[in-house]
């Protein structure tokens, strides 16, 4: 009996402990993140690096501007979510409303297939395919610029916006669409002035989560949209987002130097964006399960 | 009226056109990816080890990396993923602690795979003194993957009927009995499809890898977890933009590979799912 108690106890124990591992990580992610940001702050004045307009890590003196990656990530998410959010919130309307059952299932699968591609192998369709094709099209000097990371960033931030608006589509309650029936509404009727509009909470929480989604993406904007760290007049022109910096640089630096800090300090920026993006896309969640 | 159907008719119309716009690229996509691909795999693409710069011979090292990776990432990540979750369904009450662990969850899913990149880095890679290595890209992979792996845990834990809990507690089962014996069991199939599910992303992730396992070229397998390895992901990365002149033969089949590699864990998953829904007695 005793045995039996104190196996209990480990095993209790262990369980707890797992969860603490769970907050520790959060935890241990945002010191190492906030120690080394601010040893660079320590040499580096933070509101040169908040508001500086220029990202010149290697030249003499450096400088660590966090404004033209910041504006890079900006752009390019702007306009993934322009591009993505009218097509997947449609396309979650027809998959929860109109479709028939039989197609409802092979869309559904075609969008996890879509979830499932890595990365990588859309920012190699990117180079070899999609920025020689924008070139050709719009004329422009080069292929890798901001709109190609987009167009690639609208396409991977589809299926989190696909899926999660339409379980909100699919979660108002039936008897909304049934009254509005019973009133003499057509099927558009009820579903864009009702079911639409009481699904709201759900579709913005997924429109947050595509934003987090795309300002994280490292691989494809790192391999596409032209490495360029300098403010971009449109977003025709190549640029560079928080997360390629870190990528694209993060093999060069010395460790312990101030660009290695910096590269930190511009994770830690990110970080906190995408905290606040989530946590408020979490809250929206939330309102709209009740 | 008639206006209102011809009017419901042209929405309509608008909205499958959307989706047509969401699905049609990924099928293109992938066709593209097979149709170019397709020549360049073989048997000796796949078994053999890469040679002069990666141009030629196959890809070996850099599959057997991946799958290495994976196998670490579960080791790590399954036992602190379901005890997680276990924590949160049959143990937690509604306190600070279970808020935190809850909110940590759902801030660990939004963090930037780059981010993880920095963090394994300087925990596993320079604090702990494991180098570039297996063991730091499994731990770094296995942190990125605990969100989704505790999410579908909870929810197959959430799915089995409180009155298992109830009639094994009733007859004297202490609580982790009951745990283990009456409702570990019947959420197997939901945790080993999220676990999958979790596992296939980790597969084709990049930046988590880049500064903590991946090596640039080198053509022979690992020979102990603190080695240095390839990845197929990294691989992809490295000879679409590193190497100039890279046989575009050998950049699509390695793409080819990676695609299905992944494709190959969500049908897994895919099967699990529907096998064990069809057993589901209650």
């Amino acid at each position: 009996m005793l045995q039996k108690k104190i196996s209990e106890y480990i095993i209790e124990t262990l369980i707890k402990l797992s969860g603490l591992i769970v907050i520790g990580f959060v935890f241990l992610i945002f010191i190492f993140l906030l120690k080394d940001s601010l040893s660079l702050f320590g040499v580096y004045n933070i509101g040169a690096f908040l508001f500086g307009t220029h990202w010149e890590p290697v030249s003499e003196p450096p400088k660590f501007g966090v404004i033209p990656l910041l504006i890079g990530s900006v752009y390019v998410t702007l306009a993934a979510i322009l591009i993505c959010v009218p097509i997947g919130v449609g396309t979650a309307m027809f998959i929860a409303e109109v479709a028939p059952p039989s197609i409802k299932h092979v869309l559904k699968a075609l969008i996890e297939i879509l979830a499932s591609i890595p990365s990588v192998v859309l920012g190699f369709i990117g180079i070899i395919w999609l920025g020689p094709f924008l070139r050709n099209t719009f004329n422009l000097p080069t292929g890798m610029c901001g709109l190609t990371g987009s167009l690639l960033l609208a396409f991977m931030a589809l299926p989190t916006i696909i899926s999660i608006s339409e379980d909100a589509l699919v979660g108002v309650p039936k008897t909304y669409k049934e009254a509005a029936y019973g009133l003499g509404a057509t099927r558009w009727q009820a579903l864009w002035r009702i079911i639409l509009p009481s699904a709201s909470s759900g579709i913005i929480a997924a429109i947050m989560l595509g934003i987090g989604r795309v300002i994280g993406e490292t691989m494809v904007v790192l391999m596409v949209t032209g490495n360029s760290p300098v403010i971009p007049a449109s977003i025709l022109q190549p640029l560079r987002t928080l997360t390629a910096t870190v990528a694209g640089e993060m093999g060069e630096t010395v460790s312990g130097s101030n660009h290695y800090f910096a590269l930190f300090a511009v994770g830690l920026v990110l970080f906190i964006i995408t905290f606040l993006v989530n946590f408020s896309a979490d809250s929206f969640l939330r309102r709209a399960r009740k | 009226m008639s206006t209102a159907r011809g009017r419901e008719k042209v929405a309509f119309v608008v909205l499958g056109l959307a989706t047509l716009l969401a699905v049609l690229p990924i099928l293109l996509t992938i066709l593209y990816i097979v149709k170019n691909g397709a020549s360049g795999l073989s048997w000796e693409f796949i078994f053999q080890e890469p040679r002069n710069g990666m141009k030629e011979g196959g890809i070996f090292p850099a599959i057997i990396g991946t799958v290495l990776l994976i196998i670490g990432t579960i080791i790590f990540s399954l036992p602190l993923g379901i005890l997680s979750a276990i924590y949160l369904v049959e143990y937690a009450r509604d306190n600070v602690f279970t808020r935190l662990i809850k909110l940590s969850v759902v801030n660990l899913s939004g963090i930037p795979s780059i981010i993880y990149g920095l963090f394994g880095f300087t925990l596993f890679v320079v604090l702990l003194r494991f180098g570039t290595s297996l063991l730091a890209g499994s731990m770094t992979l296995a942190i990125m993957s605990l969100p989704v792996i505790i999410t579908a845990t909870k929810e197959a834990l959430e799915a089995v009927p409180a009155s298992f809990r109830e009639i094994s507690l009733s007859l004297g089962a202490t609580k982790w009995q009951t745990t283990r014996y009456c409702v570990l069991p019947y959420a197997i199939p939901g945790i080993l499809t999220g676990t999958v599910l979790s596992l296939s992303r980790a597969a084709g992730e990049t930046a988590p890898i880049l500064f903590t396992v991946a090596a640039f070229y080198l053509p022979r397998l690992p020979r102990s977890v603190f080695d240095q390895a390839m990845a197929l992901p990294y691989h992809l990365y490295v000879i679409s933009t590193q190497v100039p002149n890279m046989p575009m033969r050998i950049s699509f089949a390695t793409a080819l590979v990676l695609i299905i590699l992944v494709f190959l864990m969500n049908l897994v998953s895919i099967v699990l799912r529907a096998h064990y829904r069809k057993k589901k007695q209650w």
